[in-house]
């Protein structure tokens, strides 16, 4: 199973769960993740479902640059961290 | 409209202002470290809103029911899926500029130029498709940031359903049945910006504010990109006003709740140059509808100061008589007569996005 993590900064906003997942792409993990906290997404995505600017995803250490599709692939063992981007600040 | 009581949204939160016989204080801090944008002061029964512009995670609206002691999160406005090859700027929410409440509708106007409808204080909202799906929506541009906004939401106070909206940079546009239709009514303004055959085009002016007189209502002033405007047929026409001394650059500008003919401006120096002119701070009021104007400075700093003061940084109390000021250097005056003296407030806060007094 992937496990997806996502920055502890969104905790002073809301919930965020640690997901373990049997996704296939990042899209899928996120979506694991929105349907245990659906308020997650607007957070992580924009109104065009792409990964928010100032947002990166780290898929087993290697930074995603799919901000559209979100298909990069996931392995049964993948770790994805979802964290801020200095940009943002 | 409680005079005692004001909001500063600022780049690092929300700050709540008492008014004591001597002086305002900062009564309470809500979001601190959050970009608040703007702020809708408690309506009937002490509900409210704040719009927060997270850094890394976007637009975000909150409500409290007990006058800013405490805060939800509720929903925040959603742009619809985009066509393919839709022309202008993405569709996807980058800032919440204005906030209105009138006849129990709340209206939110964006970045980058949608009007949103909440029939419920937040609970959900509607894109306004009548306006967002204008053909003239394809000319608007940035005016101010990277894509054109809605900064100026002006309900008309006594027919439900009639309001006016300004964009920079996509003119004034009036509905009188709650959002269906839409009419350009810019007439008159006159932008310097673009080519000559282009400048009366209405659906292009930059109008930086524009605030209605609640008591005669047909009456509304514009500060400008390049002057200021009046109109007292409710925007079927403008007229320049000539004159404000020193400079009739600016983005701030308050209007008398029952005398048409007054207002406030907070001048800089110019278009290319956005600071006070010959660095002192005034501002400049009128009482006869911009035929002539006082400079006021008492009070305000007179010597290297480069304060700009956002287009929502000045605020006007129901009194017409309360004033607050507020700058991107994070100086905060007030006036409890009419401008014609200001206390400094606060010389330490975040930069000010805006103002509200009540």
């Amino acid at each position: 199973m992937a496990i997806v993590a996502f920055t502890s900064q969104l905790r002073r906003f809301l919930a965020v769960p640690e997901v373990d997942t049997s996704a296939t792409t990042v899209r899928g993990a996120l979506e694991a993740a929105f349907a245990l906290n659906p308020r997650l997404r607007g957070y992580v995505l924009d109104d065009q479902g792409h990964l928010r600017v100032n947002v990166v995803v780290f898929v087993d250490g290697h930074r995603s640059s799919d901000r559209v599709a979100l298909a990069d692939p996931l392995s049964a063992h993948s770790r994805v961290h979802v964290l801020q981007a200095l940009s943002g600040g | 409209m409680d005079v005692q009581r004001a909001w500063v949204a600022t780049r690092k939160g929300l700050f709540e202002l008492r008014r004591t016989a001597e002086a305002w204080r900062i009564e309470r801090i809500s979001f601190l470290g959050e970009p608040v944008s703007m702020v809708l002061p408690p309506q009937e029964g002490g509900r409210m809103l704040a719009a927060l512009n997270l850094g890394h995670f976007g637009v975000k609206v909150h409500a409290s029911e007990d006058a800013g002691f405490s805060w939800h999160e509720v929903a925040t406005p959603g742009y619809p899926a985009q066509p393919e090859g839709a022309p202008g700027p993405a569709w996807k929410l980058l800032q919440l500029w204005s906030l209105e409440a009138a006849h129990d509708v709340v209206w939110a106007g964006t970045l980058p130029g949608g009007l949103f409808r909440s029939p419920d204080f937040g609970q959900s909202w509607q894109l306004v498709d009548a306006l967002w799906n204008r053909p003239e929506r394809a000319e608007w541009f940035g005016g101010g940031y990277d894509v054109p906004g809605i900064h100026s939401i002006c309900p008309h106070p006594q027919r439900p359903g009639e309001l006016l909206v300004g964009i920079s940079c996509g003119g004034v546009w009036l509905s009188r049945d709650g959002g269906a239709d839409w009419r350009l009514q810019a007439s008159g303004m006159r932008a310097a910006y673009l080519p000559p055959e282009l400048a009366d085009n209405p659906n292009t002016q930059d109008p930086h504010l524009i605030v209605r007189c609640s008591k005669v209502p047909d009456v509304l002033w514009c500060q400008h990109h390049n002057g200021i405007w009046r109109s007292t047929d409710n925007a079927r026409s403008w007229q320049q006003v000539r004159g404000a001394p020193l400079s009739s650059f600016g983005f701030a500008l308050a209007a008398h709740p029952h005398e048409p003919g007054t207002a406030w401006f907070v001048p800089a120096k110019a278009d290319e140059c956005r600071v006070p002119t010959e660095a002192a701070l005034v501002v400049n009021r009128t009482r006869d509808g911009g035929r002539s104007f006082d400079t006021l400075r008492r009070g305000l700093p007179q010597e290297h100061c480069y304060d700009l003061v956002y287009r929502h940084g000045l605020a006007l109390g129901a009194d017409g008589r309360t004033l607050l000021m507020g700058s991107t250097t994070g100086n905060l005056w007030g006036s409890s007569d009419g401008g014609d003296s200001w206390q400094a407030v606060s010389q330490h806060l975040p930069p000010i996005y805006a103002l509200r007094i009540g």
